[in-house]
């Protein structure tokens, strides 16, 4: 059993929790991540290392509240226990040598985005981040992705914080303007990594980008987070997460992931349904 | 008097038109009266032919005298000298090209059920059976198993019983390995792995899961934590696909994710939110055990059509003949001398098709099996909404490549000394699957047993100087 020793509460939609775990704490580095399980019952999800204490020995998530599991995981609370947290998996981002690079975050990816900006930083790296929410209400983080980059641009959709736009027009106004990245790294959801992709082409900036795709064991067992790269398969527990952008086919992987869509849209329903009479009878 | 009978005392089974929609044990097991049968079939040889047929060399016609004379608890002791998993190897092993190959009673006729009876005996002892008691001095040293399949499990039992302080890490949340995540519950229920597992912990084994290593802790950490001598159990869990367009369509499962959705996760149990497609019509391509299992538990959930895909002839198929004769009966259409070539799928990315040739047999390749080859234009097509792909698996790479002195063949498998288990590098052993590639239940447990051995000659030796 793995305690949570913080929660907090980002936005609506998202929550941050501090987990005992100090074997993982102790190894954990930007870019790799943990693989829990709620339950008995439950569904095991992998969730990126969003930060990590090695004396504490805890280690930082930040889950966007999307189906029955990460709902499930909000039921819980500072004091309570997670039943398994299996990690460090996957590779850390390598980061060394890049002197110039954009940090682009899409929504809940900021929370992913946000790490490996800091690590570049700390490394004497020039971060430009670019943060992309869907409106004002719901931006996260902002000033601990001020305090690591040297320019922070936020967009929302709608404009609510008086920058209406997408990550991608960011991207190029500055790329336009005269920035030269010798690396971008994306992380969102998946159409958005893809848009970043096809316009990092263009300018033949080496991108980097990380999957999160349905996963089982994350060690290579199952095969189930597969993914196509350069024309070979490969497993993203274990290869990656993060890939080349340019190299990723994001057209199966965006099909991928909707493998259990129905499933799940049900068990999210059902279990929503179950929360409110819960409330109700509370 | 012996019992000169022809053939195996039949052994009670549920319908295959029943059991192919449950997941409940397929082989009931012997009544008292029918184990006693089947005892007087053994004629208690001299030279034991049976024996040497048996990877662990399981004391075959001793063990059946006992069960002859109604002596259970004695008949169990006999097999546990030797057999740690009695309960399993009793329901898994392939006795047909083992020790029941060798029964002289199989050149008349068929051989004694050794099978059979080393899982009645077993089952008897887990219902009837005194708790072992279990009382061995610590004798101080401390020694790490790295994963709790048969393999680590079995060398992890043995050490203890030495008096050694040990500890299993298991990758992932429950421990046993194939035996949880593989074979499935109408095979293996998993409550016996689980007891067996359960009666290791009271041996004073302890079991860390949710802990892979090679990521969390390394080999050498473990030195440094204290242990003496490591054992590297990790069998052979990375799946290999056929490399043929259409293996990232939705739909298309590598056999260890369909089995470990199925048992591990227990999709085919409502109250488990494990998500699983439950397809109508399922391809699943391969000829072992593996194939089988995956056919059977996509029948069970519900499928109507499932088909096994193998490229060679129903002889060659290394899977247990008892399982292929399961699978027939339970509806499994099979395709053989059939190769795939490609999966085709609709606008969204979901299987709609399996593109097959037809095959005919060559001359015999290296492993002796006649080399199927591709007749040319006869490509086919099945419409199916799955793929199971179930062609192998190699060993993981995780540790040997985090692991510096440990050498690997070609194949990626660990290389040992074959006597004595012990891999490159000092301290550290290893067998089952991880030393061999996909093998059986019964090899993994030998090669963990013969480790222990080593291990404990190597602690004793470094202490005696
Ligand atoms: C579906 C299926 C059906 C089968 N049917 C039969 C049968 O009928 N009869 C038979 O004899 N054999 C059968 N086999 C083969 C048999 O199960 C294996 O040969 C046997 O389990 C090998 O044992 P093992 O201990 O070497 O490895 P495994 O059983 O594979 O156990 C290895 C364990 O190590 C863990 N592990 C791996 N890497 C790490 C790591 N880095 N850190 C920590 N833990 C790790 C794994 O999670 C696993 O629990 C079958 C196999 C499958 C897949
Ligand atoms: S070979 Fe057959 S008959 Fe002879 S001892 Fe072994 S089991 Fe009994
Ligand atoms: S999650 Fe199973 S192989 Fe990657």
């Amino acid at each position: 059993m793995f305690k949570i020793v913080e929660k907090r509460i980002l936005n609506d939609s998202m929550t941050l929790m501090a987990v005992e775990a100090p074997y993982i704490a102790k190894k954990a580095k930007a870019g790799q991540f943990i693989i829990l399980r709620v339950n008995e019952f439950g569904e095991r999800i992998p969730l990126t290392v969003a930060d990590y204490d090695r004396e504490k020995g805890t280690v930082t998530i930040i889950y966007q509240k999307v189906g029955k599991t990460t709902l499930m995981l909000d039921q819980l609370n500072e004091g309570d226990a997670i039943l398994d947290f299996i990690g460090p998996l996957g590779k850390a981002t390598e980061l060394e040598g890049y002197k110039n690079v954009a940090v682009v975050g899409g929504g809940a990816g900021c929370a992913i985005a946000y790490p490996q900006a800091k690590a570049l930083h700390g490394m004497g790296a020039k971060v430009d981040m670019i943060a992309g929410f869907r409106s004002k209400d719901i931006i996260i983080l902002e000033e601990e992705m001020k305090a690591v980059s040297d320019r922070l641009i936020i967009t929302t959709d709608d404009g609510s914080n008086g920058n209406k736009g997408f990550v991608t027009d960011a991207l190029r106004k500055c790329i336009e303007e005269g920035a030269k990245y010798d690396l971008v790294i994306a992380i969102g959801p998946l159409v958005m990594m893809r848009a970043i992709c096809n316009l990092t082409k263009e300018y033949n900036i080496k991108t980097l980008i990380s999957m999160n795709p349905i996963m089982i064991d994350g060690t290579g067992m199952c095969g189930g987070c597969r993914l196509t790269v350069g024309g070979k398969t490969k497993f993203a527990c274990v290869d990656g997460p993060d890939f080349d952008g340019h190299e990723v086919d994001f057209d199966e992987a965006i099909k991928r992931s909707k493998t259990y869509f129905d499933l799940e849209k049900e068990a999210t329903r059902e279990y929503n349904c179950r929360l409110m009479e819960g409330a109700k009878n509370a | 008097m012996p019992n000169m009978s022809p053939v195996k005392t039949p052994m009670p089974e549920q319908e295959p038109n029943v059991r192919n929609k449950n997941f409940e044990e397929v082989a009931l097991g012997y009544t008292d009266e029918m184990a006693a049968e089947e005892a007087k079939r053994c004629l208690n040889c001299k030279n034991k032919p049976c024996v040497s047929g048996c990877p662990v060399g399981v004391r075959i016609p001793e063990f059946i005298q006992r069960v002859a004379e109604g002596d259970m608890e004695g008949a169990y002791q006999i097999i546990k000298t030797t057999n740690s998993l009695p309960a399993v190897c009793g329901r898994v092993c392939p006795q047909e090209s083992q020790c029941e190959q060798k029964c002289v009673r199989g050149i008349k006729g068929e051989p004694v059920g050794i099978g059979r009876l080393e899982r009645y005996v077993a089952d008897w002892h887990m219902k009837h059976g005194a708790p072992e008691k279990f009382d061995v001095k610590p004798n101080g040293h401390k020694v790490a198993v790295i994963g709790a399949g048969p393999a680590g499990l079995t060398c992890a039992g043995d050490l203890a019983a030495m008096g050694y302080s040990v500890t299993v890490y298991e990758a992932l949340h429950t421990a046993g390995g194939v035996l949880m995540y593989g074979i499935p519950q109408f095979r293996l229920p998993k409550e016996i792995v689980q007891k067996e597992i359960d009666a290791l912990k009271e041996k004073g084994v302890k079991i860390e899961t949710d802990m892979v290593m090679g990521k969390v802790l390394s080999v050498d950490e473990l030195f440094e934590m204290g242990f003496e001598a490591v054992f590297i159990g990790t069998g052979a869990g990375l799946p290999n696909f056929m490399n043929i367009p259409g293996e990232g369509l939705i739909g298309t499962y590598s056999a260890n994710e369909f089995l470990t959705r199925v048992n591990l996760m227990k999709a085919y149990l409502d109250e488990y939110d494990t998500p699983i497609i439950r397809p109508k019509n399922v391809a699943v391509v391969g000829g072992g055990n593996v194939a089988m299992d995956a056919a059977r538990t996509a029948k069970r959930l519900g499928a109507e059509n499932v088909y096994i895909i193998y490229r060679r002839a129903e002889e060659q198929m290394p899977a247990r003949k008892e399982e292929i004769h399961h699978a027939k009966e339970e509806g499994i259409i099979f395709k053989l001398l059939c190769n795939p070539v490609a999966i085709h799928g609709d606008d969204d990315g979901r299987v709609k098709a399996i593109e097959c040739v037809e095959m005919e047999l060559g001359e015999p390749d290296a492993s002796g099996r006649r080399r199927p080859i591709a007749k040319e234009g006869s490509n086919f097509e099945i419409p199916v909404d799955s793929v199971v792909m179930a062609i192998g698996n190699s060993p993981n790479p995780l540790i040997r490549s985090t692991t510096e002195g440990l050498e690997a063949n070609s194949h990626g498998c660990i290389v040992v000394d074959d006597a004595t288990m012990a891999t490159t590098r000092e301290g550290v052993y290893a067998a089952g699957d991880a030393v061999s590639g996909a093998a059986t239940v019964i090899l993994a447990m030998g090669g963990g047993k013969e480790a222990a051995r080593s291990i404990d000659e190597y602690i004793q030796s470094k202490h005696s100087k």
